[in-house]
Formats: C-alpha cells, sequence, structure tokens
C-alpha cells in the first residue's frame, strides 16, 4: 500500500524540530531510519499530518565519551555500532546486539533512538537499553529532561514522550574491565523481531548484577538484583522471574524465557548457547 | 499537502523533481525516472526485493521517502552493468541457478553485492544469515546461496595469486 498524504520537514536542530511538532499539535510524528514508521506508513496504521526527518541534525548523529559515560545521539545507526565506529563502552555488548537486528539493509538506516522511542517491547535496544539502566535525554518546549529508559518506556509503543518532546540521546554508564554480559534471543525467522529475550550483566566494581526477561507482552522485566540468576544460575530464581514478567499463563510462552535466560547465563559464563 | 523539490544522483546523474513527500523512493525510481530494475514485493520492508544501494549502502527503497533523500546518491540495478562485483556474481548467478522468476533478483544482487565487498571471509552459514533479509520463493536459496561463495572463493584465490 501506499502512504496516506503527509507534510514533511527536515530541521537543522533540535529546538526547530520542537517547534515543529508543538505545531502540528499532535499530528506530527518524528522520523529517523523510518525503519518501523516506514512500514506502518504504507499499511496507514500511522497517519500523521506532518514527518519531522531529525537525521540533520548534528548534535542527534553526534557521539560523546567521559571516563564514566557514553552518550549516543538518538540518530546514530545500527551498522554504525555494528561495525564497531563507537567508543566500546560496553565490553562488546552493543556491536553484538546490533549485529543480531534485523537486516544489513535495515541497520544501515534504523537508529537507536528511533527503536526507543518506538517501544516494542520485542526490539532489542529496548531490553539491553534497560539491562544496561541506560538514560533517555528528551528535549522539549520547555527544555531538557533525563528519565531512566525503564521509566521513559510504559508500554507496549507507549512512552513518556509528550507530543512536542524529541529523544535526542541516550546516556550509557562506562561499564568496568571486570564486567560480563550474556545476551540471547528466539526468533522463528533470522533477523525478525524476537519471541524471548534473555540478558544479564554483571559489573562487580559498580556493584551491578541485574537481568532482563525480555520481549514480553509489555515492558522489558527487569531483575536489579539477579544474583541468583546471573552470578549462578538457579532455575528456580530464573522461573519466579519468568513468572513476575506478565507473559500470562502459556507454558511455551514462559519456558521460551526460561531458556533465553538460561542461555544469555551460559553465554555470560563462557559456555555455549 | 505540499510537494518538496528534491535534488539527488540517481546513477551518477543529478536529478531534480518535485515530490509528494508521501511518495517512496522505489515508485519515484519506477515512474519517475522509468528505472523498473527495482522490484516492490511487500512494500513494508521485509521482502528485499527493493533493496538498492544509497550513499553506498544497501537499504530498503519501498520504505525510504524520496522527499529524505535529497542530497544523497542512489546507485539502482541499472548503474552496475560495469561494476566489476557485479559482473561476477551476474555469471555465478546463471552458473549456479540463483534465480528462477527474476522477481527478487535485484535485491538479491544488491545485498550479494554487500556480501562480498564487507564480508570476504563469510562461510556459508554467514551468506545464509546476510540473505535472510531478502525473500525468494523459487529458488529455495541453495543456487544464491552457492552464487556467492563461488564469487567469494575466486576473489580469495586472485587475492593469493597477486
Amino acid at each position: 500500500m501506499k502512504a496516506a498524504a503527509f507534510d514533511y520537514e527536515k530541521p537543522a536542530d533540535v529546538a526547530a524540530a520542537v517547534k515543529l511538532l508543538s505545531g502540528a499539535q499532535g499530528m506530527g510524528k518524528v522520523i529517523a531510519g523510518g525503519q518501523s514508521l516506514g512500514p506502518m506508513l504504507n499499511l496507514r496504521l500511522a497517519q500523521p499530518q506532518l514527518l519531522v526527518d531529525v537525521r540533520g541534525i548534528a548534535e542527534m548523529c553526534a557521539v560523546t565519551e567521559t571516563p564514566e559515560a557514553l552518550t549516543i545521539g538518538a540518530c546514530v545507526t545500527h551498522a554504525r555500532i555494528e561495525d564497531g565506529k563507537l567508543p566500546d563502552a560496553t565490553r562488546g555488548l552493543l556491536p553484538a546486539v546490533a549485529a543480531d537486528i534485523a537486516y544489513r539493509a535495515v541497520r544501515n538506516r534504523g537508529t537507536l533512538g528511533g527503536s526507543l522511542a518506538h517501544a516494542d517491547p520485542a526490539a532489542d535496544w529496548v531490553n539491553t537499553l534497560a539491562l544496561l539502566d541506560a538514560v533517555a535525554i528528551l528535549q522539549g518546549p520547555a527544555g531538557r529532561r533525563e528519565l531512566k529508559v525503564t521509566e521513559f518506556m510504559h508500554g507496549p509503543f507507549a512512552t513518556a514522550l509528550a507530543e512536542d518532546e524529541l529523544l535526542v540521546a541516550v546516556r550509557i554508564a562506562r561499564l568496568s574491565k571486570a564486567a560480563r554480559w550474556g545476551y540471547y534471543k528466539f526468533c522463528r525467522k533470522t533477523g525478525e523481531f524476537a519471541e524471548a529475550i534473555g540478558a544479564m550483566l554483571v559489573d562487580p566494581e559498580r556493584k551491578v548484577c541485574r537481568a532482563v526477561v525480555g520481549a514480553t507482552t509489555s515492558v522489558p522485566h527487569v531483575v536489579a538484583d539477579a544474583r541468583a540468576i546471573a552470578e549462578r544460575f538457579m532455575p528456580d530464581e530464573a522461573l519466579k522471574a519468568v513468572e513476575a514478567a506478565g507473559l500470562g499463563d502459556d507454558p511455551y510462552e514462559r519456558q521460551m524465557h526460561f531458556a533465553a535466560l538460561k542461555r544469555a547465563a551460559a553465554r555470560m559464563h563462557g559456555g555455549g548457547s | 499537502m505540499s510537494t518538496r523539490t528534491i535534488t539527488l544522483q540517481v546513477n551518477g546523474k543529478t536529478v531534480t523533481a518535485a515530490v509528494e513527500p508521501r511518495l517512496h523512493l522505489a515508485d519515484f525510481l519506477r515512474d519517475r525516472q522509468l528505472l523498473t530494475g527495482t522490484h516492490i514485493g511487500c512494500e513494508h520492508g521485509v521482502c528485499g526485493a527493493c533493496t538498492l544501494e544509497i550513499d553506498g549502502a544497501p537499504a530498503r527503497s519501498c520504505i525510504t521517502y524520496a522527499a529524505t533523500c535529497d542530497g544523497a546518491s542512489v546507485r539502482t540495478i541499472e548503474d552496475f552493468d560495469a561494476d566489476p562485483v557485479m559482473a561476477e556474481l551476474r555469471a555465478a548467478f546463471s552458473a549456479e541457478h540463483a534465480l528462477q522468476c527474476g522477481y527478487c533478483t535485484p535485491g538479491m544482487l544488491a545485498t550479494a553485492r554487500d556480501i562480498v565487498l564487507r564480508l570476504p571471509q563469510a562461510d556459508e552459514a554467514r551468506i545464509r544469515k546476510e540473505l535472510s533479509g531478502n525473500l525468494c520463493r523459487c529458488t529455495g536459496y541453495v543456487g544464491i546461496v552457492r552464487a556467492i561463495k563461488r564469487v567469494l572463493a575466486a576473489r580469495k584465490e586472485k587475492t593469493h595469486a597477486a
């Protein structure tokens, strides 16, 4: 199908983009890579009156680092992350996750911020950034605000973004050298959205031990103290985490998420899949 | 709704056109530039038939709007006649029966060329993973995978010989 008619603007900075969104009075939509919004427009699931293309905003394509953190502009593509073009603040987690998102033709255009703002529960960045306890940086007419990614996403395809607010960047705390991670996803076909995601991170120097039950029916389920799953995989504790993730009663769903956690743990400890 | 005037490179030529923002790149190329080598399959980014090169990297032209390509450089299958990698791929696709109806072939070739150039060490598993975004309903993929393997092997041999 063809998209319904819309107007198109490509502002040069964040302030101009926010102004355009304010003027659209709720009928504006931000587009970056367009790899999720494009299909939705073509299928007429989305019918905005105005598309605001943010790829021309230099700040949103920038990557900056401090000793403590890496800030990634919302318009940084999956391919740029996959190809190791960013400083490695996550001991290889971001490139490894990026490499398995959809297909290269999609990764060349799709962006980190676009994926997070789209808030598909099965998307890799939604779950990875929750694992990393990343911070979303938003800008609206009243200025900037910061939110934990876990507070940014409210539900499936629902976020804290106001109609005239823009996701500008994501900040990730730098992992220590002792940090280890494991990530596993089940997809019915290579490159498709995941049926289940299991992810964990142990960073003793920063006193972080987190796990994520991902690709749920809503927000990622974060286990903030995951010692009983991540340091040593205890099946009963993993089952509790899966139960708490609100997946419903389907035993197949539960088993898949349990297995994803188990395999993520095995990968983290250097075992096979 | 208003039109936008865009200027972009299409197969090395500068093109200026007024477009409706909702017009996707594949339709722009096929209907306005009469470059019908770009095929449209699913029209929502799943099948890969419309894959072409934007600024040197493969992309889906059905979910890329022409208006967003102002200043970009687009290469369609028509522009690869003289491309050495594509010449090797064409010969290998013929030799290995890597197409039947040909509908997916322009997109397959765009992806195949990216694999050859970006991943010269790719083994069969990697080739299959990289091809997973391009659907073919005729061949069962075996011939396509073989064709890419053949080109990779030939190029490796050439590097060794040189």
